[in-house]
């Protein structure tokens, strides 16, 4: 009994242990050397990434308010190893910080937020999990502790946190009223679009909305991206936004299956303006934290075209988009960070002349630009193009050609980075850098991602075998 | 089944070259780099010439006719139970004859660049990214599936992007790159929602497979047919967005606007990838789905039919007008093409003499390739003796160059259809389908002809005769041996290729035809073309004022044509003018005035009522709470409007 309930919260209890593991390394040591502590932390992420690839079996627990199965143990070692690559890529930038203790003890509480959401079978624990990742990720976002930008940018989070929360959590009171249950497993059979219910949804689903930053609810984003250590914003844009895909997906797709009828429609609607709006925007940033941001954005309403696709392959598209999406978005995050720790310098001018100075991070980021815009043969290709293979099973061709039209009009701004990477110049280009181990290994791990996430067939396979379907 | 698992090698030997080239050429064999992208095109070539010599006439015939052959096959990715990616490689006539152009004008102008790069800093560079483009093309006429078509697609688009932007510290080069990319990019997007669409319906990507499943009328995929968006059928809209993505690539009217642009470009890679190979990858691309398309409803290749006449007949008007000669010549590859899709268009109005008309296209693809790649190696050598593009540079050259000079009289006197050289032939089945279809398009086709001779004879007169004696310094010899042996081969090419028994070997289901060739209907043609070589003699092979006359007496109409009909302008009024200001502009003018404009007022007036956060919070938090209670009002109406 007590070992099956260890083994099925395995990936949550090591993440837990480590916290603790930290924070008694914090209170009882006396000094320590941050280059060895960071060295020591990755270590321990990455036992925790391998340990979790254990499988175990499905299980229920807490009578239903925690499941866990296949597919969950993948999505949160996917998390996991996003986490990973962020811990290495902020090498740089950590190596100067004193608090590094703390740093990961936050990261890695919102991870185990993320974790309780993701595996919640319940709203209660869904909305503890959510609440237990936002926290630590405002105090994380003000991590640039004596630049005023980091700090605007924590309140600003916290405080639209506080509001998206607070009506997220209205709408759950009111489902509750009109349902009389928050379990999952019973809400789906006491939906009938009446309404009532389908008012309560709407506040759920925009509470989602604000986490994927889906247009209108996205404004939040580009601030809080600009403001916070790039380091935080690429685990914003990624394990943050895929945690909350994840469970988004299973509530459209088991508990809302009601209503499918009724938000198919309003999904169709916020991605394609999530994607325009984003588009549109990314097109005339300079700053390239900004640039990633208004990128991030439109890349959430591709993945919401898949969600439309209703249908088993509609999941596993999404999931296998946000594996590379990970590596795609942590590698063009991980030069700019380690850019931006180095010279301080962020803007798409700067990087006029890269190449001629840093090969390997001009590929890293050329690469990643690749796989984001869709070219094949970078998996990026792959993912849209699943993506929209999924949208499409529902036969609305008008709006997958605006998804295309997208992935063209992307193009232009990726394209004009790297071009200003590898054709222009400036008189004073970024210098020649250095590259540590531990953010090279991450870049490698990047590169090697996007290139074989796409070649190696048996992946899309192996996600959409564990895929539940709608 | 014969064994033809070696046939993977031909592809895969450029790709080798460009692996080596590009890793290791700048380090460790600078000057040799070209020898080894040459001799892994040899070895190619040799085998394609083998492979084609196996098909053709030892074991690719089953009793009548020829039949596709799968030779090698492996699961890729699969997506689900039914559906799944595979990488093969396919045989049938067209795939062979394909893998023999591309491999053998590669070959050509692998030797051609070796004397005409000679010294360049990047000339390990070159070759690999010609070694990559060989490999691009190579594997998409192999292709077995649609979605590696579409892979392939790409990586020629990519490898083509980087030979025309080679020079890229000239910001022409690289303008013309980055427009042929966004261009066919943009043309793609209509070939990948085509592909999208077929393979949905079709539940398979593969081409075999998804051309029996749409053109059984039995099958249970009535539902393509059935199901109509705008009007027309969904088969049609697919079958119409995969030929958009064709026209892009293969320059047609009206995306054909980055193929002069392209010109850029080093001029052996024009020959190569601009003139003989990448261009007809559209034409390629609609003759592997023919059977689909003849079998979906008639106004597809209505389109096909029109986009071709008409590119054929602007790109000829555009290329009397033009003064430098590459770009002479692009205009003159862009008409050619026209001619090609032309005669895919033909079939649905003429049943059984359509079928001629498949025969045909191929067939001027093939013999297109040695003239107009030999073209262009002599524009190259002309070049690289004059040090210019423009016409007015040349003249009296014909005792300077006496090789060049024959072998460019040749590859006019072909592609303007004179017999007995290989454009006769091809152009004369291309008009005989025209006429079988329809008589209009055929009128096109033949004034057409009469232009192309016209203006492929100005630029002959224009650049060996003209003056007496070139007037440059005339001290140097023609051109190194490596430039003039690929001009000798494809010459010999551009006079014989002609007598191939085309309708024998290559014809739409596979059986050989007998094609009637008909003396009189020779003579229009033939006749056509006289008129336009004794007009372009009498106009330009001295030099005198007449052209000038003639230019000023036709006035609006040259001038129209001296600015290609004011596409480009078109183009980026649209671009600039319509999508950047009203789109572009508004949403800027929205974020900067509105957006930031309301925060910074609330921003503002938040600090003053709230004294203590003044100057430390922005005030923008309220406005985003508002945003986001608006996009709730918003989702509540819709959710009304969509519960009543």
């Amino acid at each position: 009994m007590w070992v099956d309930i260890i083994l099925s919260l395995r990936q949550e209890l090591i993440v837990a242990v480590i916290i603790f593991l930290l924070l008694f390394i914090k209170i009882g040591a006396a000094a320590y050397r941050t280059e060895a502590m960071l060295h020591f932390i990755n270590l321990l992420l990455l036992a925790n990434l391998l340990l979790g690839f254990f499988q175990g079996g499905d299980a229920t627990l807490f009578s239903g308010m925690f499941h866990t199965n296949r597919l969950i143990v993948l999505e949160k070692s996917m998390l996991n190893l996003a986490t990973l690559i962020v811990s290495l890529q902020a090498y740089s930038w950590l190596k100067g910080h004193r608090q590094v203790l703390e740093f990961y003890m936050l990261l890695l509480s919102t991870l185990l937020g993320f974790f309780f959401m993701i595996s919640s079978g319940n709203l209660l624990i869904f909305y503890l999990g959510l609440e237990l990742s936002t926290i630590p990720l405002a105090a994380l976002s003000s991590f640039d502790l004596e630049k005023r930008r980091s700090s605007e940018a924590a309140m600003k989070f916290i405080l639209s946190s506080a509001f998206s929360s607070a009506l997220l959590l209205f709408g759950i009171s009111l489902l509750y009223g009109a349902t009389g249950t928050l379990g999952f497993d019973t809400l789906a059979g006491r939906l009938d679009g009446s309404a009532f219910q389908l008012f309560a949804f709407i506040f759920i689903l925009s509470g989602f909305a604000f986490k994927i930053s889906a247009v209108p609810f996205h404004l939040w984003t580009a601030d809080v991206y600009e403001g916070s250590p790039v380091t935080v914003t690429a685990y914003l844009s990624v394990v943050s936004k895929g945690a909350v895909f994840f469970i988004f997906i299973l509530a459209l797709y088991t508990v809302f299956k009601p209503l499918a009828g009724n938000w198919y429609k309003i999904v169709v609607l916020l991605s394609v303006l999530t994607m325009v709006t984003g588009n549109l925007f990314a097109l005339r940033q300079d700053g390239l934290k900004r640039l990633l941001a208004f990128s991030s954005i439109a890349q959430s309403g591709f993945i919401l075209a898949g969600i439309t696709g209703s249908s088993r392959g509609g999941e596993a598209s999404v999931i296998y988009f946000i594996l590379v999406y990970i590596f795609s978005n942590l590698g063009a995050f991980g030069v700019v960070s380690f850019i931006s720790a180095q010279t301080g310098r962020e803007s798409v001018n700067d990087y006029r002349g890269l190449y001629a100075t840093n090969p390997l991070l001009s590929w890293v980021m050329a690469i990643s630009l690749f796989s984001l815009a869709g070219i094949p043969p970078t998996a990026g290709f792959f993912g849209k193009f699943f993506l929209l293979m999924a949208g499409a099973g529902k036969g609305n061709f008008v709006f997958i050609g605006i998804a295309a039209l997208n992935m063209v009009i992307s193009l232009y701004y990726y394209l004009r980075v790297i071009k200003a990477i590898f054709m222009d110049s400036q008189p004073e280009p970024i210098g020649k850098l250095k590259i540590p181990l531990l953010p090279k290994i991450a870049f490698l791990v990047c590169v090697a991602g996007i290139v074989m996430t796409g070649l190696v067939g048996g992946i899309y396979d192996y996600i959409y075998s564990l895929s539940k379907g709608f | 089944m014969p064994n033809y698992a070696y046939i993977a090698l031909i592809p895969l030997l450029p790709l080798a070259a460009f692996v080596v080239l590009g890793l290791f050429g700048r380090r460790y064999f600078r000057g040799w780099s070209g020898g080894i992208g040459t001799l892994a095109v040899l070895f190619s070539t040799g085998l394609s010439l083998w492979a084609a010599y196996r098909y053709f006439f030892v074991d690719g015939k089953v009793g009548e006719g020829y039949h596709q052959v799968i030779a090698l096959k492996t699961t890729w990715l699969s997506f689900s139970p039914g559906l799944s990616i595979d990488m093969s490689v396919v045989l049938d006539p067209i795939s062979v004859m394909m893998i023999v152009v591309v491999s053998f004008v590669s070959l050509m102008v692998h030797v051609f660049s070796m004397g005409y790069m000679k010294g360049e800093t990047r000339y390990g560079t070159y070759f690999a990214f010609l070694g990559l483009f060989t490999f691009s093309m190579l594997g998409l006429v192999l292709s077995g599936n649609i979605f590696e078509i579409y892979i392939f697609w790409e990586l020629v688009g990519c490898s083509s992007y980087l030979l025309i932007g080679y020079y890229f510290d000239r910001p022409t080069a690289v303008a013309a790159a980055k427009k042929a990319f966004i261009v066919t990019r943009l043309a793609d997007l209509g070939f990948l929602i085509g592909i999208l669409i077929l393979s949905f319906y079709a539940e398979t990507l593969d081409f075999r497979t998804l051309i029996q499943r749409l053109t059984d009328p039995t099958s249970q995929l009535a539902g393509i047919t059935s199901a109509s968006f705008l009007g027309i059928s969904l088969l049609s809209w697919g079958l119409f967005l995969v030929f958009v993505g064709g026209a892009g690539k293969s320059a047609l009217f009206p995306l054909h606007i980055w193929l002069p642009d392209a010109m850029e470009g080093p001029t052996p890679v024009s020959a190569l990838i601009h003139a003989a190979t990448m261009v007809v990858a559209g034409v390629y691309l609609v003759a592997r789905l023919y059977p689909v398309y003849i079998y979906s409803d008639a106004a597809v290749l209505q389109v096909v039919l029109y986009a071709g006449a008409v590119s054929a007949l602007l790109a000829a008007l555009i290329a009397c007008t033009q003064t430098d000669i590459k770009r002479v010549l692009a205009y003159s590859t862009m008409s050619q093409i026209g001619y090609m899709m032309l005669a895919l268009g033909t079939v649905h109005s003429a049943g059984e003499a359509g079928t001629l008309g498949f025969t045909a296209s191929m067939f001027h693809l093939f013999t297109h390739a040695f003239f107009k790649a030999l073209l262009f190696l002599c524009a190259g050598v002309i070049i690289h003796r004059v040090h210019s593009n423009e016409m007015k540079d040349m003249g009296g050259l014909r005792k300077l160059l006496p090789l060049t000079h024959g072998c460019f009289l040749i590859a006019c006197l072909a592609i303007s259809g004179i017999p007995p050289f290989s454009g006769f032939f091809s152009k004369e089945d291309i008009l005989l389908s025209a006429w079988h279809a329809n008589k209009f398009v055929y009128g096109i086709a033949l004034f057409t002809s009469g232009l192309t001779a016209f203006y492929m004879f100005r630029l002959y007169f224009s650049v060996f005769w003209r003056r007496q004696v070139w007037g440059g310094d005339g001290h140097h010899g023609e051109a190194p041996v490596t430039m003039k042996i690929p001009l000798v081969i494809l010459a010999a090419g551009a006079v014989f290729a002609g007598f191939i028994p085309f309708s024998r070997l290559v014809t739409y289901d596979g059986l050989p035809q007998e094609t009637h060739r008909v003396g009189v209907f020779a003579i229009a043609p033939v006749a056509m073309a006289l008129i336009g070589i004794f007009i372009a003699r009498y106009l330009y092979f001295k030099e005198s004022s007449r052209p000038g006359r003639v230019a000023a007496a036709l006035g609006g109409l040259y001038r129209t044509a001296y600015h290609k009909f004011y596409i480009d302008e078109v183009y980026s009024f649209v671009t600039k003018k319509i999508i950047f200001n009203l789109i572009g502009r508004p949403a800027a003018w929205i974020d900067r005035h509105i957006v930031d404009g309301l925060m910074n007022l609330l921003a503002t007036v938040t600090a003053r009522i709230s004294a203590g956060i003044k100057g430390v919070q922005s005030g923008k938090v309220q406005d985003y709470a508002l945003y986001f209670f608006a996009g709730i009002a918003g989702l509540t109406v819709l959710f009304i409007y969509l519960y009543t």
